[in-house]
């Protein structure tokens, strides 16, 4: 743990960072939102914060999004700033069982658990304490061509077997029915965790994303039993493992393909055109009786225990859980208020996303939140694999177990 | 004053200028070198404490899969890379003629090389892409069936190099041209009067001459074979499952995406080591030619 730290704190000097961040009425920010609108959104937060606060000084590091999953390791085990952008659910467990996160249970009352309900309080709740605010969450779900489907002749998707016939009637008419840039890896994981969720339900995929369960067992076959259905009927788009998320979408968008599993974001791409034929579905059951839950990552800040400024750190995090401060970042950010006082922006999307999550109380924060790194790594090239060598099922299931048995090992 | 001592005086008097290279040099490459070496032999996420494991995470890279299916295309990429003097060569004979608007044509051709590797790579996965790609398009116009070379596990290795030899090939190239105007005109001229023509001239007069040229444009090839990783980020991020992965990106991925530092140091180690072997090759060359 140690053995970062001096390197960091000599480059933390070097860059005259050490002073700024120490002094007592300043305080440091760190967040991995590079992109525009998010950037923006965070910039507004710390001028109404220094608004509300006269003499107290916010210095807002913004850092991009990959390398700040590799550098919050850094800093947290060394010199950490006092406030930090960061998951909910597992990833932030992972941070504070080594002790690394301050509590902050004493902004969660009773009124604050009741605004954000109990799904956003158990994401952020570790041993009955709490230890992050979330701010905001997007849904995951099907979006779709309207008007491809109706040229099609294609109802709502509610069923597995409306979700196959859908496929039958897309290729029929020459569209690749599903759409799907393999070449990212994770957006196969979207696939694997609503068939699992929707086939054996939450509690057994979060068993099994937590290492306590077999990717040997039936349950986990069935998933890949129903996958293959898919790949049979050649519902996936070819050449997928060649294309990224971002490059894959111009098949949806240029009417090649029917659908997408994709969180909300996509629908910043749609054009006004897009817009107006675009549509949302959420997945479709499969098994009867298996309660619905759905993918909804939430992001959170929380503040390090190595905090300078840990009374500032707490008023800044206290602020940020206003609904007033919820409902202007998600108003930049297009997402939903993880504070259910805060008001929506006004897009049918988000009011469906909102009505979706608000009615089931599960949400799992997408495979490579809810696994072990190392493990969501592996796993997600194999179910990449598969996706294309579906033959090799035996292989790519012992290999994911192996890995898991050997990382989940020491815990167990 | 005796000459063992005088050469002790000049030792002495050498510390002081070799000192700052010195300091530097362990400080930024001695010491990361030990260090990895050091957290090879752990278990490491960044987070939880360091957990030695000795010689284990040696045992399993020797044991997975993937790690054979780095070596064997770094091994390709080293193999295909001698094509890029070769080619360098060539190009370098052809625009070695004084043509009006010469100059412009040997910038055309040097072109790849001053772009940045990750354009490179984009260029070439676009043009690769079953889709949309040119090479595609190009294939139907004359009615053939289309491909998907990054998509499919036995092409995109190949397709990648294809795509690295493109600026490999400019370097080498202008090695070559530099070299050419070293060639000495007298000993061509007296080739020329006993005979020597086309490949007899090549082979046996100006290829002797370019030596020079040749052993920095190998040396250069194989570099930049070992440490390939930025096109095959770029273009298929070792994908698809694997199949294209080399060691550079393979440590890349299991240190920055797994977390898995200690393992990651070890395929780093390893690579090192392969590149010792090569290095212990050209330093043996350099100090005979020294020698000569």
């Amino acid at each position: 743990m140690s053995r970062t730290s001096w390197v960091v704190r000599f480059l933390m000097g070097a860059l005259a960072l050490a002073p700024v961040a120490a002094r007592a009425d300043s305080i440091t920010v760190n967040t991995d939102q590079s992109d525009p609108q998010p950037k923006a959104a965070f910039q507004e937060v710390v001028k109404r914060f220094e608004a509300a606060n006269p003499g107290t000084h916010v210095v807002l590091n913004v850092y991009d999004h990959e390398a700040y999953k590799q550098s919050i390791r850094n800093w947290l085990t060394s010199a950490p700033p006092d406030v930090v952008l960061w998951y909910t659910g597992v990833r932030l467990r992972q941070f504070v069982q080594p002790g690394l996160l301050a509590d902050v249970s004493a902004l969660w009352t009773p009124a604050m658990k009741e605004a954000f309900g109990p799904t956003a309080v158990a994401l952020v709740t570790d041993n009955g304490k709490q230890y992050a605010v979330p701010y905001t969450q997007y849904q995951y779900g099907i979006y779709y061509r309207g008007d491809l489907f109706q040229k099609a002749g294609i109802g709502p998707i509610a069923t597995w077997d409306d979700l196959l016939g859908a496929c039958d009637k897309l290729n029929a008419i020459g569209v690749a029915p599903i759409d799907i840039g393999s070449k990212d890896l994770w957006p196969t994981a979207a696939w694997f965790d609503y068939l699992d969720l929707r086939i054996n339900g939450y509690a057994s995929h979060m068993q099994l994303m937590s290492g306590k369960m077999s990717y040997l067992d039936p349950k986990v076959r069935d998933v890949f039993a129903h996958w293959k259905q898919l790949i049979d009927r050649k519902c996936f788009v070819p050449n997928h493992a060649e294309l990224s998320m971002q490059e894959s979408q111009a098949l949806l968008f240029q009417g090649r393909a029917g659908m997408m599993l994709l969180g909300n974001f996509i629908t910043a791409n749609f054009s006004p055109e897009m817009e107006k034929v675009m549509q949302y579905a959420p997945f479709p059951s499969i098994t009867p009786g298996v309660a619905r839950a759905e993918d909804a990552p939430m992001d959170s800040v929380a503040v390090p225990q190595g905090a300078v400024n840990k009374a500032g750190a707490m008023k800044f995090v206290a602020f940020m859980m206003q609904p007033d401060i919820q409902e202007m970042i998600n108003r930049y950010e297009k997402q939903i208020p993880a504070n259910t006082q805060a008001k929506l922006v006004d897009d049918r999307f988000l009011v469906d996303g909102r009505k979706l999550l608000q009615a089931t109380p599960d949400h799992s924060q997408f495979f490579d939140r809810d696994t072990d790194e190392a493990l969501a790594t592996l796993a997600m090239k194999r179910f990449q694999e598969f996706m294309i060598k579906p033959d090799r099922l035996d292989r790519i299931l012992a290999d994911i177990d192996r890995a898991r048995l050997r990382i989940y090992a020491p815990a167990n | 004053m005796s000459a063992s001592a005088n050469r002790m005086r000049g030792g002495m008097a050498a510390l002081p200028f070799i000192a700052p290279a010195a300091l530097f040099f362990s400080v930024f490459v001695l010491w990361p070198i030990a260090d990895s070496i050091w957290v090879s032999l752990h278990d490491w996420d960044g987070i939880h404490r360091m957990r030695w494991v000795g010689l284990g995470n040696y045992t399993e890279l020797f044991g997975d899969d993937v790690f054979y299916t780095a070596l064997v295309n770094n091994i390709w990429w080293l193999l295909s890379y001698m094509l890029a003097p070769v080619f360098g060569l060539a190009m370098a004979l052809f625009l070695n003629q004084s043509i009006a608007g010469m100059r412009l044509y040997k910038s055309l051709f040097f072109f790849p090389f001053v772009i940045s590797q990750v354009v490179v790579g984009l260029v070439f996965s676009w043009f690769f892409n079953g889709d949309f790609g040119l090479l595609n398009l190009g294939l139907h116009a004359i009615g053939l069936h289309g491909v998907s070379l990054l998509g499919n596990a036995n092409w995109a290795t190949p397709s990648v190099i294809v795509a690295g030899l493109w600026p490999q090939t400019a370097y080498c190239m202008i090695l070559y041209l530099t070299g050419l105007t070293a060639v000495n005109g007298e000993i061509v001229e007296a080739a020329r009067m006993d005979g020597a023509r086309g490949w007899n001239m090549l082979w046996n007069i100006i290829i002797p001459q370019l030596r020079p040229a040749t052993f920095i444009a190998v040396v250069v090839s194989v570099v930049g074979a070992l440490r390939s990783f930025d096109l095959v980020s770029i273009m298929t991020k070792g994908g698809p499952y694997d199949s294209s992965a080399v060691l550079a990106y393979y440590m890349y991925e299991q240190t920055f995406l797994s977390f898995r530092y200690g393992y990651g140091a070890a395929i780093a180690v390893v690579l090192f080591a392969i590149m010792d072997i090569y290095i212990a090759i050209f330093l043996v060359i350099m100090l005979r030619q020294e020698r000569r």
